[in-house]
């Protein structure tokens, strides 16, 4: 079998290979649809991320309030909801039946979409992550807040949230780098990721081999950057004498 | 609000006619991939948990190395190069079973090995006393324990995986989301089809986690 990597300098429409392997002058090689692909799985991932954090917190943080049981039922239903339906019906829901149920978001690219989909599948993950994480407290930290007079609000956002966050740093770090292997199930709405790239591309080539392998490196560098990225912020966030020391990024 | 649903489309004969052939294979794919995935998983379990270098580390390139890439690029990669290296093609249902069992082993090994080292070595140790080989200890001793207590997480699995098999849609594979949909196509109602699977799909991993959570509650009070 021989290899030929020169299949990353070809331009896209005439499959010449330039001088450069970057486009020039408005023409686009493999090599640069790649990197804005990439591009593109990182923005998916990243704006996924933002709106599982906001959501899972709010939602996980609901399911453990106590003399509310209507409230933890409803965060309980969006938690099963998520999980029992598998990511790529959640992101058919979201391209083709919730736009045409409000015809206001048929003007919104897959992407919107997508990044909703795949961030509030998510966003139930975390809750559950979080959930657990703040039953992991002792409940003497509730009660102390409660008899310092702090209001729910209050004691959920100085005594238990900040050591919940710290807990489950761990879990959230898988999670998101599960966002990022996730959001290649978004190939399915054609938005312009990396496995869209791949499939396209090797295609077109017929070099799937270098594609594949191109692209799957990809992948791998991002889920290691998240883990390095992730283990900064847990070294840094540690409590002293709270959490045990280590346990790496996983 | 613009809702414009029909369901009168959806009768009996659709659901023979398109999604049972795509329900039977989605629950042969996660059946195949179980068994497959665990017997695989544990010896890719005890090639980690053996101590022996040669051993410990190809088990642990594919385990971190499956575990980074994305499902659906594992399936795209799998359905290249199975043809090329057998030689001929392959249908995409072939190549789905082949590569969830690969891929699954890898998670489930994470399982076992977990279950595997919750076993008090003392355990372990017992058996050696006993004058058992290693395979016996295993067999007899380890093995039986490490399943029960892993009973619970590699069900879960299971059902994570019954859902992931959607996701042979990116080489067409004829799966239960792919009848709903040809099915959505053909009457030309795509947004009751959609809505119908999530529908299936919610009742069947709802009952199955169900069902997990109740064998989780009688194994606790047991042990």
């Amino acid at each position: 079998m021989s290899w030929d990597w020169q299949v990353f300098c070809q331009d896209t429409i005439t499959q010449e290979v330039g001088a450069s392997c970057f486009g020039q002058g408005g023409d686009i090689t493999y090599l640069d649809w790649m990197l804005s692909a990439w591009g593109w799985t990182v923005s998916v991932s990243l704006l996924s991320l933002i709106v599982a954090l906001v959501v899972g917190s709010v939602i996980g943080t609901l399911r453990t309030l106590p003399d509310s049981p209507w409230i933890v039922r409803l965060g309980n239903a969006w938690v099963e909801f998520f999980r029992n339906i598998p990511l790529l019906v959640h992101i058919f829901l979201w391209y083709h039946v919730i736009p045409s149920i409000f015809p206001a978001m048929k003007s919104l690219p897959g992407f919107v979409l997508v990044v909703f989909a795949l961030g509030f599948f998510t966003s139930a993950r975390i809750a559950e992550q979080l959930r657990s994480g703040i039953l992991a407290l002792p409940r003497g930290q509730r009660y102390a807040g409660m008899a310092m007079g702090f209001t729910t609000f209050q004691y959920y956002r100085y005594v238990l949230l900040p050591m919940a966050f710290r807990i489950i740093i761990p879990p959230l770090t898988s999670e998101t780098m599960n966002i990022f292997k996730n959001s290649s199930v978004a190939f399915a709405v054609s938005v312009a990721e990396l496995t869209m790239f791949a499939m396209q591309a090797q295609e077109e080539t017929s070099r799937g081999i270098e594609v594949y392998l191109a692209v799957t490196g990809l992948y791998v560098i991002s889920a290691l950057a998240i883990n390095r990225i992730m283990a900064f912020v847990e070294k840094r966030s540690r409590v002293p004498g709270m959490i045990a020391a280590g346990g790496g990024g996983h | 609000m613009n809702l414009n649903i029909d369901w009168s489309f959806f009768t009996w004969d659709l659901f023979t006619n398109f999604v049972l052939k795509g329900l039977y294979f989605s629950l042969f794919l996660t059946v195949v991939a179980t068994a497959g995935g665990i017997a695989l998983g544990t010896v890719l379990a005890l090639m980690r948990l053996s101590g022996k270098k040669w051993l410990d580390l190809p088990a642990t390139i594919y385990v971190n190395g499956m575990r980074s890439i994305p499902l659906v690029m594992v399936i795209l990669w799998f359905f290249l190069l199975v043809p090329l290296i057998i030689g001929r093609p392959i249908g995409a249902e072939v190549s789905a079973i082949i590569t969830f069992v690969a891929f699954e082993a890898a998670y489930f090994s994470e399982i076992m090995r977990a279950g595997i080292q919750s076993i008090p070595r003392g355990q372990v140790f017992a058996g050696q006393a006993m004058g058992m080989t290693y395979g016996q200890n295993m067999k007899l001793v380890v093995l039986p324990q490490a399943f029960r207590n892993m009973l619970p997480v590699l069900l879960t699995q299971t059902i994570i995986l019954f859902q992931d098999t959607s996701l042979v849609y990116a080489i067409g594979a004829y799966d239960m989301l792919k009848g709903f949909e040809i099915a959505g196509k053909n009457y030309g109602r795509p947004i009751e089809a959609y809505m119908a699977a999530a529908v299936v799909y919610f009742i069947i991993c709802y009952a199955l986690s169900w069902s997990v959570k109740r064998l989780h509650k009688k194994i606790a009070i047991i042990r």
